[in-house]
């Protein structure tokens, strides 16, 4: 794939950011927005929550409907390594208080000390990881 | 209510962005991580739209002083580099380097119910819910 969709397709997650922002005055990091509808949930932001997740989840279908092409490709790693990772993923995000998109996308547009930290470090250790699985044990 | 319309919006620009820019395919992602391999530089450029976009329109959202729909920013108040942070941003780069899924993209794929999204998807809601719990919300 060209640079131009990549760039384009940023920039709509830049733009949906700003909306969640400018609007409703929330970070769009899809860990946290997800972590505030599971218990003990603080029965406050259900509906802002939802939506942002539903809408989430109905973009890939626009496009697909855009392209006449499904843009969602199935992970190709084994279930028990998916498994692990999502186990991973889960506790990371909980504990380290955002992924990709709040520390990311968002922390970093806020210029914040934490985000930045955080982004350095979770890119070291995936670009490691992959390293080690497909240069090393591979 | 307009605050549900905003962010279901919002949701809709965030994931046609994940979508449009090979997101949802794990392997554009794994490629990008493997910096050794044959590098695949997709996920640069998507940050290189996304951040500076973000950046600029925070700039305008804060200049007005509050949000259209909202008394004020929730914005994170712990500005301290801690154990926890470092300790939970290493273990979601582990897992995000061995599936090639971080948590918007794999919620991106959930309506396609694929096998292997919902295989990540729901070890990934105990693992957030755990420390969640733990930590009282």
């Amino acid at each position: 794939m060209a640079w131009q969709l990549p760039l384009f397709g940023g920039g709509l997650i830049g733009l949906g950011s700003v909306l969640l922002m400018i609007g409703a005055g929330r970070v769009a990091g899809i860990s946290g927005i997800l972590g505030g509808l599971l218990p003990p949930a603080d029965n406050q932001g259900w509906g802002w929550r939802g939506a942002f997740l539903a809408g989430l989840a109905l973009g890939p279908l626009l496009v697909g409907l855009a392209l006449g092409a499904d843009p969602v490709v199935p992970p190709r790693a084994a279930p028990l390594v998916l498994a692990v990772a999502g186990l991973l993923v889960g506790l990371g995000t909980g504990l380290g208080r955002g992924c990709t998109s709040g520390h990311g996308v968002c922390g970093l547009a806020r210029l914040s000390p934490r985000s930045l930290a955080a982004t350095g470090v979770f890119m070291a250790v995936a670009g490691g990881t992959v390293f080690i699985l497909r240069h090393v044990a591979g | 209510m307009g605050e549900i319309v905003v962010a279901g919006l919002a949701g809709v620009l965030f994931g046609a962005g994940l979508a449009l820019s090979g997101m949802t395919n794990p392997e554009v992602v794994l490629g990008f991580l493997d910096v050794a391999g044959a590098w695949n530089p997709a996920l640069l450029f998507v940050m290189a739209g996304a951040v500076p976009v973000t950046f600029l329109g925070y700039r305008l959202a804060f200049g007005r002083g509050r949000p259209w729909l909202a008394a004020s920013f929730d914005l994170p108040k712990n500005r301290a580099v801690d154990r926890p942070l470092l300790l939970g941003a290493a273990l979601f780069g582990a897992g995000w380097g061995l599936s090639g899924y971080c948590p918007g993209p794999a919620l991106a794929s959930l309506p396609s119910l694929l096998p292997g999204t919902l295989t990540f998807l729901l070890p990934m809601l105990c693992g957030l819910w755990l420390v969640r719990g733990r930590r009282g919300g």
